[in-house]
């Protein structure tokens, strides 16, 4: 079993490398790849269903020549939910390639985008099934190198070069700070594994071992400061990327998290909190970062600030289970978070392939620039309509189910009788409520602008359904969101595996604490009632003639044009300016005068405030303070030798 | 030991003021050359017992010192250089100040060394010493770069004649290959001269500095 996943890491990795013989602009390439990617699948989903539904663990050891590294593989519950989402959202994005990026249209860089996409799969099975901390890396580096030269796959743009640029500098410093978490972990311990928590540890280790991890993995998950490379990348990168990026990749720093939290061996009600309040300024601020952008995989990138900091919710529910000793709080808040993680993976997935047909058809990422594609896209917009519904957290879809999840934790850490916890719970509480409240208006918006009223721009107007390769993977990923909204009550027992490879505790099944048939049926019933007014309606249009040739919206007017629609810009605007504090909107000042006015322009754009108004004033400061060694460097001749010179008696003065 | 050996080595010391005064590029090559004529002869007094081995070292010193390297260096001024002054960075008396000052620690840093006992005494390390330190000075106060290949082989001199104190102890490989890295070095930079000539119409090394980043 253990080996069959070492198959699937190789063989996601080669994917991409028979394609570097063939031809460069025929079909064999690119099938090649996606036949291994599904090798990879099937390789690896065996394993990781076995582990799931069993709850043993697999473990593979073998001695390796890398200084403390040993190839030791352990797949438990928790990596196993991780494999299953990378493989399922690998596989779809690969799919979804032949139709997005084929060899035929982009025979300049398709080769390298395939084969470096395989590789980042690659590297994040490896580091999940990890279970030494050098292995780890190696699986972290690969996945964050090889993400880096598949998201700058158009490098012939500048704009993509400075968003892999912005992302190298991060995804660096995040590696950096891993080896510092690493090794404060083998100076408490001595040894290289994760397992943390059967060695006594002193309070100030475990510390910097969580502040240390809260950075390095709170970098590569795009928590609400550190998020400062995500919108760029995402936006930047082809679409399939994007999904792999925003579905999973930036999900192994939330693996790192559960793991380092599960690792501590004296959790603190402290650590749990900053969790939690962490997780609320993230999840606050990445919707209403969102609902401030024009451009469509720039929001949904905000999107997964926002959904990093749910899950950062559930994980902090959790760890405040395990300082104050509470099984409940731990099996719902682990639960919880897992579960969001693996359902974000698919949905938001989904959004991005949906997003990416969007952008294919119509050549342009804008708000403002579309609409009115529910029309010649209907496939498309129903099914990004399942994703923006499970990514509001509503009935009955799977990011119900698992918000609903943290909802009980959060209610769980107010009932805790310890003085002033309950502020903490109540605030996770109302947080996650004002989280999905705006979470739905920012899709209400999108949803309003690209698929409804009239079309905004020539493409729009051409718009029309992708090859059956881009449709296929969407349907499956909306299936799957389906699927767990509805079959919820048969998870329990693949959560609670889950519950006890976080901690084990002698909890009782999640079942008593969640009624999850209730909710399953009421959802059933749910789908059931909209079918039926939907059916009703149909009917009724049927039998009395709705006019055609009108607008959309059309008012009334006697020629209305597609400007004169609401745009995404003018329903956010509310929004926009309660959150004015921390989004620092840029917009020109328009003031229409008189009756006949003159024709006046406006525009507004969001920065990133934390890129643009804090890391890159305080760097160019730092390149200042640095340009002063560069009069060292004057070009002279005669200098440099006076300074091997002077460097030669230092050194001779030092040794005698 | 010959009784000649501490004399030579005095002379050694006075050209190497004398190169830092000299204020003709012809001067300082004459000099450097002077000093690789003495070195090789100083071989002969140093090792006693005349052997294939001392005859070999002493020839091909004398000849790339003496010969070899100075010609080169007198056709490569003949050939590029219309203006044959050193042109320093610094004066020439601050350059003869500072060469006084380090020839001075270099005596009290050597006689803080501990040493075998047949050099104990002998001006052998000092002169080393003080002879390194003025080819740097030539090396970092000089502009032409044919004055700074003159430095090298005074740097080069300076090495080679702590080598004497070992002259026992080290194969004559060693020698040799001290002159191969020697006759490489000044190779390669007549080949940077004939480029910088070629570039800048001079060999002024301070035009370099529109090379850097």
């Amino acid at each position: 079993m253990g080996e069959l996943l070492l198959v699937a890491v190789v063989a996601a990795a080669l994917s991409g490398v028979p394609g570097l013989w063939l031809r460069r602009d025929g079909c064999a390439g690119e099938k090649s790849a996606v036949a291994l990617v599904a090798l990879a699948f099937v390789c690896g989903v065996i394993p990781a269903l076995w582990v799931l539904l069993s709850g043993t663990t697999l473990t593979l050891h073998a001695p390796w020549q890398i200084p403390y590294g040993s190839l030791s593989i352990r797949l438990d519950a928790i990596s196993a939910v991780f494999v299953l989402q990378i493989l399922i959202v690998a596989l779809a994005g690969s799919i979804y390639g032949l139709g997005y990026w084929s060899q035929r249209e982009h025979p300049e860089n398709g080769t390298r985008l395939r084969l470096f996409y395989g590789m980042t799969a690659a590297g994040m099975l490896l580091l999940v099934s990890a279970h030494n901390t050098v292995l780890f890396l190696a699986g972290w580096e690969i996945m964050a190198l090889s993400a880096l030269m598949a998201l700058t796959a158009e490098d012939t743009h500048a704009e993509v070069r400075l968003a892999g640029y912005v992302y190298m500098v991060a995804t660096r410093a995040g590696t950096l700070a891993l080896f510092a978490t690493f090794a404060t972990m083998f100076l408490a311990t001595g040894n290289f594994d994760f397992s943390l928590a059967t060695a006594a540890v002193s309070p100030g280790a475990a510390t910097a071992i969580f502040v240390l991890a809260l950075l390095g993995f709170g970098l590569k998950a795009g928590l609400m400061p550190l998020h400062l490379w995500l919108p760029g990348a995402h936006a930047n990168a082809p679409t399939h990327v994007s999904a792999l990026m925003s579905g999973v990749l930036i999900k192994m720093g939330i693996y790192g998290l559960v793991r380092v939290s599960a690792m501590l061996p004296n959790p603190t009600v402290a650590q749990g909190a900053w969790l939690l309040i962490l997780g609320v300024i993230s999840g606050v601020l990445g919707v209403v970062f969102a609902i401030g952008q024009h451009d469509i995989k720039r929001l949904l990138a905000y999107h997964s600030v926002e959904n990093i900091g749910i899950i950062c919710l559930g994980l902090g529910v959790a760890h405040l289970g395990r300082a104050l000793g509470e099984p409940g709080l731990v099996a719902l808040g682990i639960a919880g978070a897992v579960l969001h993680t693996f359902n974000h993976g698919m949905f938001k997935a989904l959004l991005f392939l949906a997003a990416g047909v969007v952008a294919h058809t119509t050549h342009t990422r804008s708000l403002d620039r579309l609409g009115g594609l529910l029309k010649p896209l209907p496939l498309t917009g129903a099914l990004f309509l399942v994703g923006a519904i499970a990514i509001c957290g509503l009935p009955p879809l799977n990011g119900f189910v698992s918000e609903l999840l943290v909802y009980l934790g959060l209610f769980g850490v107010v009932d805790v009788d310890r003085k002033l916890l309950w502020l903490l719970g109540a605030f996770g509480a109302a947080g996650l409520a004002l989280i999905g409240g705006l979470a739905l208006a920012c899709f209400v918006k999108v949803f309003g602008a690209v698929f409804l009223g009239e079309p905004r721009s020539e493409g729009c107007a051409k718009a029309h359904e992708p090859s059956v390769w881009m449709r296929l993977p969407m349907v499956v990923l909306a299936a799957i969101c389906f699927g767990i909204g509805l079959g919820s009550p048969l998870l329990v027992p693949v959560l609670d595996h889950v519950v006890q490879a976080y901690a084990p505790i002698a909890a009782p099944s999640l079942v008593v604490r969640v009624p999850f048939t209730s909710f399953a049926l009421l959802g059933v019933v749910l789908l059931g009632m909209f079918a039926a007014v939907f059916a009703w309606m149909n009917r009724n249009a049927r039998s009395t003639q709705a006019p055609t040739g009108v607008g959309t919206w059309a008012c009334g007017y006697a020629r209305p044009t597609a400007r004169m629609q609401y745009s995404a810009s003018s329903f956010g605007e509310m929004l926009v300016g309660l959150g004015r504090w921390a989004l620092r909107l840029e917009e020109s000042p328009t003031v229409v005068r008189g009756t006949f006015a003159r024709p006046v322009a406006f525009h507004s754009h969001v920065p990133e405030v934390v890129l643009d108004l804090v890391v890159v004033p305080f760097a160019e400061r730092l390149v200042r303070l640095f340009r002063l060694a560069n009069r060292l460097q004057g070009g002279d001749l005669n200098a440099y030798l006076f300074y091997v010179f002077a460097t030669l008696v230092v050194v001779f003065l030092w040794v005698s | 030991m010959s009784l000649l050996v501490d004399p030579l080595l005095v002379v050694i010391l006075l050209l190497n003021f004398f190169l830092l005064g000299a204020s003709r590029l012809n001067a300082a090559i004459t000099g450097s050359a002077a000093q690789g004529v003495i070195l090789g002869f100083l071989v002969l007094l140093v090792h006693e017992g005349f052997g294939w081995r001392t005859a070999l070292v002493v020839t091909v010193v004398v000849l790339v010192k003496g010969v070899t390297i100075p010609t080169l260096l007198l056709r490569a001024l003949r050939e590029t250089s219309s203006r044959r002054e050193v042109e320093p960075v610094i004066g020439y008396i601050t350059s003869l100040l500072l060469g006084a000052i380090g020839t001075g620690l270099c005596i009290v840093f050597a006689r803080s060394l501990t040493l075998m006992p047949q050099h104990q005494g002998s001006l052998i390390v000092p002169t080393s010493l003080a002879t390194v330190v003025t080819g740097f000075l030539m090396l970092t106060t000089r502009r032409k770069a044919i004055a700074q290949v003159a430095g090298y082989l005074v740097l080069e001199n300076g090495i080679f004649v702590m080598g004497l104190a070992l002259f026992e102890a080290v194969p004559y490989l060693v020698e040799i290959g001290i002159l191969l890295d020697l006759f490489a070095g000044i190779f390669v930079m007549g080949i940077i001269i004939h480029h910088i000539n070629r570039e800048f119409a001079s060999l002024d090394t301070t035009r370099l500095t529109a090379l850097r980043e």
